[in-house]
């Protein structure tokens, strides 16, 4: 599939491609326009570093703890119900939390299981299927300073869950 | 919501550090985490500004425009508040295309960009209906090609790096259908409320 990973590699330089040269034969003053744009970026950046810092403190928090460590001892009977290796639990429970973390997780076990195996298959269709569920939230929303969220945890949770059953489903059923 | 989340998180660490004896480890992640914080800023303000910079290109030339016209039967429905305003339809597009694209560096600033642009146009404490699917969806993040995750596997010796697209675009699919659904039986259910109220 070697085709593929180049339309995948292709991805950005394509874009920016057709972004500038349409710009530019539009009459655009392209390196204006950009620098004004980028100019935004500084305060976006700077305005979600509070929500990052207690974001990443507090996931830093559950892992160094063993707190993660005790949910997913709690959530292996659920795993072995399901009929999957219990070594998935940790990732289903970071998948949401950590962007770091769970990729790490999920190398982790491509390694020790293999990639073509059915745990490394389940682990790596759950880890793309899905962004950073509470990074995602806490970021968009920690930039336009809202407070209350009305239904987009629950909402983006069930999301989650759905992933979760058929990243399961998925493997077990095409292989 | 998240102020819950986020005590709980704390909380139960301290209690569950203490009794685990882990407390020396606990402070060194408070720590840590937070330099780590202004690290990964660091590292996406570069993204965010090249991506903000590229933005604006795209929307002075009105490449976002047609952009938007091209997914409006699909944005339209889902996003029928913003039906008239082609800014905040490009910018969504935009937001949209890149993860598509699986370029999850560039959908952050976009994403960001777009919610500023609705946020301006909602004022008040509580965040609209549309922001709150904008984000729904981006939590789901439907990728069509994950290549970052093509490149672990082929690292790691697998055969078929790809082989797993099709399990990775059903399952995608379902968490953003089932997200998208909870919102719109929200919004619904919210909107009878705000109706009987009124009465």
């Amino acid at each position: 599939m070697p085709a593929l990973e180049r339309i995948g590699a292709a991805a950005l330089p394509v874009i920016v491609g057709v972004i500038l040269l349409y710009g530019f034969f539009r009459g655009v003053d392209v390196f204006d326009a950009f620098l004004a744009g980028a100019k935004e970026g500084i305060g976006t950046s700077l305005g979600i570093l509070p929500t990052l810092i207690g974001l990443i403190v507090a996931v830093g928090m559950v892992r160094a703890s063993g707190l993660l460590d005790l949910l997913c001892a709690l959530a292996e009977p659920l795993a072995q119900l399901a009929g999957v290796d219990p070594e998935l639990a940790p990732l289903a429970l970071l998948r949401p939390i950590s962007g770091s973390g769970s990729s790490a997780f999920t190398l982790s076990l491509l390694e020790r299981f293999g990639p073509d195996s059915e745990t490394g298959k389940i682990a790596s269709v759950l880890a793309s299927s899905t962004e950073t569920t509470f990074y995602a939230i806490t970021v968009y929303f920690g930039a336009c300073q809202y407070k209350k969220l009305r239904y987009t945890v629950p909402a983006a949770l069930l999301g989650d869950m759905t992933a979760l059953v058929l990243s399961v489903a998925a493997v077990k059923l095409f292989g | 919501m998240i102020n819950y989340i986020w005590f709980g998180m704390i909380a139960l660490s301290i209690l569950c550090a203490s009794l685990n004896g882990r407390l020396d480890q606990l402070s060194a992640a408070l720590l840590d985490g937070a330099s780590d914080a202004v690290e990964l800023s660091i590292f996406l303000l570069g993204s965010m500004c090249a991506w903000l910079g590229f933005l604006r290109i795209a929307e002075e030339s009105g490449l976002t425009r047609l952009l938007a016209r091209c997914f409006s039967p699909v944005i339209d429905r889902l996003f029928p508040d913003y039906r008239n305003d082609p800014d905040i339809k490009g910018k969504i597009c935009m937001n949209v295309t890149a993860n598509l694209l699986g370029l999850g560096n560039a959908a952050t600033p976009l994403g960001l960009s777009a919610m500023k642009a609705m946020a301006e146009k909602s004022p008040g404490a509580l965040p609209s209906r549309g922001m709150i699917l904008f984000v729904v969806v981006n939590t789901a993040s439907l990728q069509l090609l994950p290549v970052n995750m093509a490149a672990m596997r082929a690292s790691c010796g697998s055969a078929q790096p790809f082989g797993i697209l099709p399990q990775i675009w059903i399952s995608s699919l379902g968490a953003l259908l089932a997200g998208v659904a909870f919102c719109k039986l929200a919004e619904r259910r919210q909107e009878r409320v705000r109706r009987e109220g009124a009465l």
